[in-house]
Order: structure tokens, then sequence, then C-alpha cells
């Protein structure tokens, strides 16, 4: 389709506009930044019809070649396959309700046209991301969705914790980009090409070394891009964002790029044992390390984000299991960024409700006062802990099943896993909407304007239907061109058993979550005396702590070492040496006098042995 | 050489026309505008005859504009210029700082040692002496030439500046003299190396590309010319005079010094060293990309530790510059093109950044860090541009310099694992030390000091524009840059007699 | 004829004359003693030309002899100089071009 290329250009022009158009824009910014997605979306619809309708495997269009040296070629190109289409249709789609849920989140603040341009900017790098048919041309929009994150972690820059949050994110993230830039340079020197058809072209030709490294670095760049462990640290930071920022790129869509990356890069995985092992293992420990985390925080953005990190957990674990579970981490995906995308919103709009309190001990009995934004995001909290018939119910269960069918004891982490969510969700369903009110004297609650509500009640629908995707396993099937057959393991218990197993386990996480913060007071204030579990989980399980100890510290001891160093050692040897010039001259300096005859003494006696030499020299 | 003769000597008007422009402004009365007006208005017209033998290049055609005259004959010296891709883009990048210089740098020299026309005066005889060093095609023009460049920079730097300025000064130029008296001696000893040739000695670069030299011979001389270049790019452990020259000259003389004059260094080693010493240089090659590798990490963490703007992006440029040598001598058509790509990116970046970062401290008269805070309220454009610059710097992906430093690594890598891999970690550092300064400055409560701090004026966007717009526009189609320099990097990987490794597997694929 | 007592004949001459620049302060006197050193040479110049019977050594004689009268010229215009400026013709007391 030859218009492929508007899915990007829109947001990009509109991005443009709104960045460079100074206050000119200000009073129509923000409609303009609402209606590019929207673009978008209709466009991305258009072609999914085309896609789905027609006989080719993908759309593709070459704009122009980007890089062209010696063997070394990468066009800018788009590829929209089916794989590239739910992406296109979840980031343009799920973009469009919180763009315009942002019109009023973000309705009194002076710098609105920016936010919009930003978020404009974020929508076409996530698009380049998944549109891209060369790996280097992924890394394009890897970085510009690092930027925007970037900008709009730190969007409200005067406070420093945003400022610092945004760096770490970005520095963070640049950690994991060292591992794609370097697989993308073992692919040119492997294979002569970096797009996914070179790659996968010539993968069966390559050693299994080569596979693994692949396999690894790009996990690496995974790991940073989704915060999973051990480079999660920058995620619950980023909550310093305004919340259609973490709903948007932190929940729904930039936090999923490395499960796309890992899909994406089947062909690689399906070639090494080794990295499969260990996206699974980075998987598994992410899911349950999020989870614990989630369980101690008592700020409602950081819950929802270490839940965010845990569900990415779970499909990282699936994409590791490989053909059997690609199209199910896809799925949970889509799922996750349904529901996700509508508690991350419900949490903004009770934080508009509450004069931006965050803290979820000053909330309590909230369901009276915002019914809309109870109702979507009880639909939220039904989908994510599995309830039957909720799409979260859908896709997890499937991912357990697959993680069974790997192995018995990721299964079985798995499935703790799936209990935990299901303990602090209710946590936070029970602190935030149930309970009785520990609100502040300020707060006056109060249900958000039209605007913001009707994009959760979309949200809250589709958290409610999106299992109508696996119906007659519709997602298998199309992802099947770009991820191949799926794979059925033998399952140690029988799958029922499996879907009964989890129900259960997720009852019983409710269950004690209603024990405890259901029945009895909730403390307006966290409690000091705690057990050492609660203090790791509230600590983010040292992860920050470990960074300090292990990379700042030694960091800043290096660098101001090597200033040191630089100063006294390098230029001081320079200095040194012009020093000793100078000081030897000046001694020197002192020979000349001033007095006549000593200048004729020495000058005698540099005759005479002037004179002594050439003697010496006629007589030997 | 090959390419076609001109009948106008175009190169020598494009170098002559500045250093008329020089006399031109010295004769004018002093204490007016005049002066500078007349000064951008020489170096738009060298702009303007720049980008018209641009448009007239052909990509395939070798050398072009080529004069050629004897000059000293008993030395076999010639007056002989001539550009390649590899010359056209550094000239253009001469030609297209100096306007922008000219106007970021409107009122920087009122206070200095002499007057306004006398520092305007000197940055056109250096833009004219600077096009005429990329442009030589004669080892002896060059390096007399090369010398020549230091005596307009010494009396920008001396002249014009912060307090420890002519202690710059001199570091700069005693470092300086230092390499080019080791190249001298090389020159020297190039003269006695063709001296035996069939047609009498000659400096003409062909001919010496032709020429026999010994092994051990050639490697001295090597040598000479290698540590002159390595001084100038700056490289480690040569690079202290860099700091002090950057941080104490005004930001314009700092633009020219780093992302012209510096460029002199790698563009030698590609030009000269490669050339006429090919064994010579492979066999330093492990010796060099060592050399480059520790640059790139030791500048980028000297960075990290600075606590003077100025001083923090020249250690960045120590950076870059180890990574443009380290494309040099990856010996890969993607390195060395990506090296040459980024001497150009380098200069456009380093530029914004330098001047952009200069308005600031004019604003507020202080160098230091952590003197600035929460500027990005009262100045979101300066905030703005000053983030751009620094993302250029960071070589973020759709800007120039990544496509540039991303050509060098991969070029690196196919050759040398170890030494792309530990480049690659320099990228981290590099999102360290400009985002920390940035956060320290533009970002957090305002600096009680910065709350009045006006915004960017409309002479400031206007020598930044240019600059930025290149940054964005060469980076998603960088196509016209890497074609100029295919061909010269193809010759030169030839003389030097390497050829780019092939991928390991062959792939089913053929071309895209 | 030998010519050998002309020539230690110059060396003593050659001799009162550098210890007298070593050891006299008075300008003139140090004057007087650079002059005997000059006709010393002059004496060592003529007797070398009468030895080697060329005119070499008398041409270079007369040079030296030209040179001293200017130098006379010059010399004594400076002592005359410096001794109406600070009353002292001794050269120990005019010793500021230094360092």
């Amino acid at each position: 389709m030859s218009l492929l290329y508007l899915i990007v250009a829109i947001p990009a022009a509109s991005a443009a506009v709104l960045l460079l158009g100074g206050r000119l824009a200000d009073r129509w910014g923000h409609l303009l930044g609402a209606i590019a997605p929207i673009a978008s979306f209709v466009v991305g619809l258009v072609a999914f019809v085309q896609l789905a309708n027609g006989t080719d495997e993908a759309l593709t269009q070459r704009l122009f070649s980007w890089i062209d040296v010696g063997s070394f070629h990468v066009d800018f190109a788009l590829l929209f396959d089916p794989l590239s289409a739910v992406f296109v249709l979840l980031i343009t789609g799920v973009g469009s309700l919180i763009h315009i849920y942002s019109i009023g989140y973000m309705d009194h603040d002076e710098r609105r046209r920016r936010f919009f341009g930003y978020l404009n900017l974020f929508v076409a790098a996530m698009l380049t991301l998944v549109l891209a048919d060369d790996y280097l041309a992924v890394f394009l929009g890897w970085e510009g969705v690092g930027l925007a994150s970037y900008l709009l972690i730190g969007f409200w820059q005067h406070k420093v914790s945003a400022a610092v949050a945004a760096k770490k994110a970005f520095v963070v993230n640049r950690v994991g980009d060292v591992g794609m830039a370097l697989a993308i340079m073992l692919m040119f020197t492997t294979f002569g090409s970096t797009s996914f058809e070179g790659v996968s072209a010539g993968m069966d030709q390559a050693t299994s070394g080569t596979a693994t490294a692949l396999g690894l670095l790009l996990l690496l760049a995974a790991c940073g891009k989704s915060a999973q462990v051990p480079l999660q640290s920058w995620l619950l930071d980023a909550m310093e964002g305004p919340t259609p920022v973490s709903a948007l790129i932190h929940a729904a869509t930039m936090v999923t790029a490395g499960v796309y990356l890992v899909t994406r890069s089947n062909f690689i995985y399906d070639q090494t044992e080794v990295a499969q092992t260990a996206v699974v293992i980075v998987g598994l420990v992410t899911l349950l390390w999020g989870a614990v985390i989630g369980c101690a925080k008592d700020d409602i953005k950081k819950v929802l984000a270490a839940s965010t990190m845990s569900q990415i957990g779970y499909m990282m674990l699936a994409a590791g299991i490989g053909p059997a579970g690609y199209a199910f981490a896809i799925f949970h995906l889509l799922t996750h960024g349904f529901f996700k995308a509508n508690m991350f919103l419900g949490a903004g709009s009770v934080m508009h409700g509450m004069n931006d309190e965050i803290d979820m001990r000053r909330y309590g009995a909230l369901r009276g006062a915002m019914p809309v934004t109870f109702a979507t995001f009880a639909v939220g909290y039904l989908a994510i802990i599995g309830f039957p018939g909720f799409s979260g119910f859908w896709s997890k269960d499937k991912i357990i099943e697959a993680a069974f069918g790997e192995n018995l004891l990721i299964g079985v982490g798995a499935l703790v896993g799936a209990g935990i969510t299901a303990f602090y969700m209710t946590r936070l369903m029970l602190m935030t909407f149930i309970s009785e009110r520990r609100w502040t004297k300020e707060a006056h609650p109060h249900e958000s304007s039209l605007v913001m509500t009707v994009p959760l009640i979309v949200l809250g629908a589709l958290s409610l239907l999106g299992g109508v995707l696996l119906f007659n396993g519709w997602i298998v099937d199309w992802l099947e061109p770009v991820v191949g057959p799926e794979e059925h393991a033998e399952l140690p218990i029988p799958a029922t058993m499996i879907t009964i197993l989890v129900f259960l386990v997720v009852l019983v996480g409710a269950a004690v979550a209603f024990v405890l913060y259901g029945r009895d007071k909730v403390a307006s204030n966290a409690p000091a005396r705690v057990s050492p579990f609660t203090k790791a989980a509230r600590a983010d399980l040292y992860g920050d702590a470990l960074n300090e100890v292990a990379l700042m510290r030694p960091g800043q001891y290096l660098t101001s070492s090597l200033v040191y160093a630089d100063n006294r050692g390098v230029d001081g040897a320079v200095n040194g040496l012009a020093a000793f010039v100078g000081g030897t001259s000046g001694s020197v300096r002192r020979w000349q006098s001033g007095f006549v005859r000593s200048y004729a003494l020495s000058m005698l006696g540099g005759s005479a042995l002037l004179l002594l030499a050439v003697v010496a020299v006629k007589l030997a | 050489m090959t390419g076609s003769e001109t009948t106008v000597p175009w190169l020598t008007i494009l170098a002559v026309l500045p250093l008329v422009g020089a006399a031109v402004v010295l004769l004018l009365p002093k204490g007016t505008a005049i002066a500078k007006q007349v000064t951008l208005g020489f170096s738009l017209v060298a702009l303007a005859v720049s980008i018209a033998m641009a448009a007239k290049f052909d990509v395939e055609g070798g050398f072009q504009f080529v004069e050629q005259y004897n000059w000293i004959d008993s030395f076999g010296a010639h007056y002989a210029v001539g550009l390649d891709g590899l010359g056209l883009l550094l000239v253009l990048l001469t030609t297209i700082l100096t306007p922008v210089v000219i106007l970021a740098s409107w009122y920087d020299s009122d206070g200095g040692r002499w007057s306004a026309n006398t520092f305007f005066g000197w940055i056109l005889v250096l833009e004219g002496l600077s096009i005429g060093v990329f442009a030589a095609t004669d080892v002896f023009l060059f390096y007399v030439l090369f010398e020549a460049t230091l005596i307009p920079i010494y009396f920008l730097i001396g002249g014009f500046g912060g307090p420890r300025r002519s202690y710059a000064a001199v570091k700069f130029l005693l470092y300086s003299l230092f390499g080019g008296l080791l190249m001298l001696a090389s020159v020297v000893g190039l003269y006695v190396a063709s001296a035996g040739n069939d047609g009498g000695p000659s400096y003409l670069l062909e001919d010496l590309m032709s020429t026999d030299i010994g092994t051990t011979t050639g490697r001295w001389l090597f040598l000479g010319f290698f540590i002159a270049f390595a001084v100038k790019a700056p490289m480690w452990p040569v690079h202290t005079w860099l700091p002090d020259a950057a941080s104490e000259a005004t930001p314009g003389t700092s633009v020219l010094l780093v992302s012209v004059l510096d460029k002199i260094g790698t563009f030698g080693m590609m030009r000269f060293c490669l050339n006429i010493f090919p064994e010579a240089s492979r066999w330093a090659t492990p010796v060099v990309i060592t050399l480059a590798v520790i640059s790139v990490i030791y500048g980028a963490l000297l960075a990290i530790g600075q606590q003077d703007i100025r001083r923090l992006i020249a250690y960045t440029s120590v950076s870059h510059f180890g990574f443009i040598v380290l494309g040099i001598f990856a010996m890969t058509s993607q390195g060395q093109t990506g090296a040459a790509f980024y001497m150009f990116n380098h200069g456009l970046s380093t530029a914004a950044l330098f001047l952009v970062t200069g308005f600031l401290v004019s604003r507020r008269g202080s160098k230091m860090i952590d003197d600035y805070g929460g500027v990005e309220k009262v100045a979101p454009v300066l905030a703005g541009t000053f983030l751009l610059a620094g993302l250029s710097s960071l070589s973020l992906p759709g800007l120039s310099p990544f496509v540039s430093e991303f050509l060098v690594l991969a070029g690196t890598f196919t050759v040398s694992i170890p030494a792309a891999v530990i480049a690659t970690l320099g990228i981290v550092l590099a999102a360290l030390y400009i985002l920390y300064m940035y956060q320290r400055t533009m970002t957090g409560p305002l600096h009680p000091a910065t709350e009045l701090l006006p915004d960017l004026r409309a002479r400031e966007v206007a020598a930044l524009a240019p600059l930025l717009l290149l940054i964005v526009v060469l980076g998603l189609f960088p196509k016209p840059a890497l074609d100029a320099l295919n061909p010269t990097v193809d010759r030169l990987l030839q003389q030097v007699g390497v050829e780019d490794p092939q991928p390991t597997v062959a792939s089913a694929e053929t071309g895209s | 004829m030998s010519t050998t007592p002309f020539l230690v004949l110059s060396a003593m001459l050659f001799g009162v004359g550098a210890v007298g620049v070593l050891v006299r302060r008075n300008a003139i006197v140090v004057f007087m003693c650079v002059e005997l050193m000059l006709n010393a040479a002059n004496l060592a110049f003529v007797t070398f030309s009468r030895q080697h019977g060329n005119f070499d050594g008398q041409i270079a004689a007369f040079f030296v002899m030209v040179v001293a009268a200017a130098e006379v010229v010059v010399g004594l215009a400076i002592i005359m100089t410096i001794f109406r400026t600070r009353r002292s013709a001794s050269v120990d007391d005019a010793s500021l071009l230094k360092y």
C-alpha cells in the first residue's frame, strides 16, 4: 500500500508542528495532537483490512535508501505484516484514546501543547519501531521512543525527582541499547545484512555461538526497554511523568517493545536453546520480582508500574518458550495494553479528583464519588487477575499453560505469580475504592469530565472483551506467517486442571488481601514496623541500592580520580616539563651577572679550552 | 591527477576570498558595525561559492577543481590543490561554520585585547587558510598552511576570551609546534625519499603515493606525521591543551578550533598517513586502535566529572575524536566513510553545543554547571536547542552523528570485536555526560541567579538553526554525503591494500 | 732572522693586556689593556706575514687598527657618558645589563 508511510508521517508531522509552532499553536495544539493518532489509526485500519483480505503475507513500502556504504545497505522501508499490524492498531488505537483523555487531564497545564508534541513524537517513533523491516531502523524507533519517554517522564522537570528519573530511564535504556547496537553489528559481520529478511535467510547457516550471542544481546536490549531484571530499576521512577504517559508509554506500548523484539527475532531464538532459556528465566524472575514489589507499595501508580513489570515478565516468559508461546505473548501484550492502560487512566482520574494525591492510604471508599472510574477500574482489575471471561483470563491462562508445558518449575512460578497478582490488585482495589475514607481535608473527590471518562469506558469494554481475539484461535492463525505454527507441548497435567488451579490460586490471593485490607481498618500512614520482606519490597528489592553500590559509587570514584589524574598526571607531566625547562633556563640565566670582567674571564677560559681542544686534536 | 581541469581557478578564489576580506576588514574604521557586516558578507560569498562548487562536483570524478603550478623546483614543491569527496565535505564544513560563528560571536570580541576588526579579520584569515589546508595536494604546501593556521588561532585565543587565555594560547601553540616540528622532520625525510625518483624530488601527493619508501624509513616518517596529527586531533594522551583552549577562548573561537582546525588532524591521517605510508599504517593499526579506544572511554569519563560546561564539551570531543580515529584505522569502508562523515557531523554538533552554551554563559557570566538550574523554565528555546545539540552529541538515531558513529562501530566490529565492544560502551557514557549536564543546568528548581535569564534572541536562533537543521536532515537522509565519500574511501583502501572482510555467512539475499 | 722573539713578545703583551682586563676596575685602564691585546695580535699578524712572505697578515693588521680606532671612538664616548652620570669609571659599577 503506497500510503503506508502516512501511518508514521502523520504523527511525526504533527509533532514537528507542535514543537516548532511556538505559542501560536497553543490554542489548537491539543486538538491537532489528538487528531494525529486517530488519523494514523484509520490508515492502519485500512491497511489491516487490506492485509486480512489480501493474499500477500505483508504490505511493504520502500521509501528511500538510508545508509549505503560498501556492503552495508539500510533502507527506510516499512513492513506491515500480521505482527506489525496488531502493534500498529494497539499503538494508534490505545494511543488515540489516551490522547483524548489527555486533553482533559492536562487541561490546566500551561505547556499542554508541548505535551502533545512529545506524545505525537512518541507515537511516530513507536510506529517506526514496529513498522521497520531492518534492525537498524528498529533501532531508530527504539531510541526515538527512549527519547520521547525521557522527555515525558521529565515533563514536569522543575521537580528534581522528575528530571533525575528521566535521566535514569534514558541511561538505563542506553545500557540495553548497547546490546541492540552490538547485535546489529554482529548481524552485519555475520550476514552482511541487518534486515529481517537477510538475517532470517542466513540464520540457519550461522553457528550456534553466533545465534546465542545474538539472542543474548537482543535480550539485553529487551531488558532495558521492557524493564526486566536486571535493568528494571527505571520503571518505578518513571511514574514521575504525567499519568497518561504512564498509561501509554510505561504500560501499553513502549515497555512491551522488548517482547516485540524477541517475537520479531523468533528466527534467531529458534536456533538457540541457551538464549531462549535466558529469556524464560528473565521473564520468570521479573514476573515474581515485580509482583513482590507491587505488594508493598502505597503509591497507586507504583503498584501499577510494578504490576506492569510483572505482566511483561509473563510476556517475556511466553516469548522465551518459543513457537508454543509467541502468539500468547503477543495476545497477553494486547490484552494487557487494554486493561493496564485502562487502570492507569483510572488511577489518573482518581488522582485528578483527589488533588494529585497518589498515596492509597489517603484514598478509600471512592466508589461512590467516582462511579464511572470505579466501574471501569473494576473491569481492568478483574481482567488482570484473570477472572474467567475477562480478557486477561484467556491470555494469562494460555501463558501459564505454556509454562507448564515447558517445565514444571516454570509453570509453578507463573502460577505463584498469578496468586500474588491477585493479592496486590485486590489490595489496591480495596484501599482505593472500598474500605473507609481516609481523605485529607483538602480532598473533594469528584468524577472526571466526559473527555476523560469516555476513553475509560472504551478501554474498559476492551478489557472485558479482549478475549475474543482468541476466538477460534484467531490470534494464533493470524501471527502464524511471522512466528511459525504453534507447537503444543506435552502437559504434565490436563489443561483444564491448570485453568482450575489458576483460578483457585487467584481466589486465594484475593482472599488473603481481603482478610488483611478489607476487614480491618487501613492505617493512614504506612506502618513503620514491618517484616524485612516488606522493607525489601518497599525498597524495590534493593535494585537501586545494588546499582548504587555496584555501579554508581565506583563510577563516581573512577571519574573523580580520573579527573584528578588528568589534571595532575597527564596535564601535570606537560606542565611539569614546561616548569622544568623554565626553571633550568632561570638558573642558567644567573650567569649573566652584568660584570664585564667576569664575561672577559669566561671568554678567556672558553678560548683557552678551544685552543686546548684544537691542540689535543692535532696531537692525537 | 585524475579529474577535469577547470579553467577558472575556483579553489584558489575560494581560499583567497576570505583573505581579501580580512584585509578589507582591517582597513575599515573601528568601533562600528560595518566591519562585522562586511565580514559576514565575505563569509557568505565564500559559502555561496563552495555550495556552487559542491553542486558541480562529480562524486565519481576523483580529484576535481585541480590547479597545479611549480613553486620551489629544487624541493619539488608545488602549488597544487584539488578536492575529492573528503576535502569537499570539510571545505563545506569550514564555509558553513564561518558565517555561523561570525553571527554567533557578534558581540563576543568586545572587551578583547584588540578591536573587533582584528577579531573578525583573524576569523577570515583562518577560514582562508583552512580551506587551503583541506585542498592542498602537495605535502609541502600542506605543511606550510598547516603551520600557518596556528597564527590566526593563536591570536584569537590569546586576544579574546577568559582570564587564563594567555596560558591557554601558549600551551596550544607549544603543543602544536611540537607536533609540527616532528612533521617537519618527516617532510624533510620525504624529500630525501623522493629525491631518488626519476623525475627528481616531488612533494605531490600522487608522486609520493607511487614512491617506494623503505619499510623502516616509512615507519619513522609515518610516526612524524601521525604524532603531529594526533596532537592536533587531539588523542589521548596529548589532549590536555584542548580543555584549556576551548574553555578560555570565546565560543566562536572554540568552534573554529574544535570543529574545523582539529579536523585537520584526522583529515591528515586519512589524506597523508594512509596514502603515503600504507605499509606503516597497517603496521601501526593495533596501537592506534588501542589509543583510539582509550580516547573514547577516557574522554567520556572525564567529561562526566567536569564542573565547567566548556571543559566538559572539550572532553566530549576527545571521546568523539577517538571514534573518528578508530574508524580510520579500522581500515574498512564502513569505518572510514563513517569516520569521514563523523568529522563533518562532529563539526556541526559540537559547534551547536559550544555556541548554545556560549549564549548561556554570556547571559549568566559563569561557566560552572552548579551556577545554573531550571533554565528550561525561563528560556525554553535555549533549553530546547541545547537538548537537541546534546542529543546529537550523544548520537541519538535520527540525527546525523548516529549514522557516522554506527558506521564507525560496525566497521570496527568486522575487524576487531573487542575494540568495537569497548567503544560501544561509550554510548552509555555519552548519555550520562550530556543528560547529567542538562539535568543540572536546565531542570530542577530555578537557580536564584537565573531567574531573569532572557531566552535566545533572533540573531542567536539564526546562527543555530542551520546547524540543527543539517543535523536532522543528514540524520535521516545522509545519502549525499555518503555518496561523495564512498569513492574517496574506496580509492584509499585500495592504496592501503586492504579489503572489507566478507560476511561469515553467505546470505541468500542479493542486495536490497 | 728568527721570528720567535717577536712572537714571545706578542704573547707577553697579550698576557699583560688580558690580566689587566681581568684585574683592573677602572674603565680607562681596562680599555687600554684591550688596546694592548689588539696590538699584541697585530704584532703576531705582522710577524707571521714576515715569516710566510705574503701580505695577508699585514692586511689583517690594518683591519685591526681600523676596528681599534673605531672602537676607541665609541668606547671612550660610552665611558665618558657613564662617568658623567654616575661619577665613577669602575666597570663593576656598570652592571645593570644582566638577567
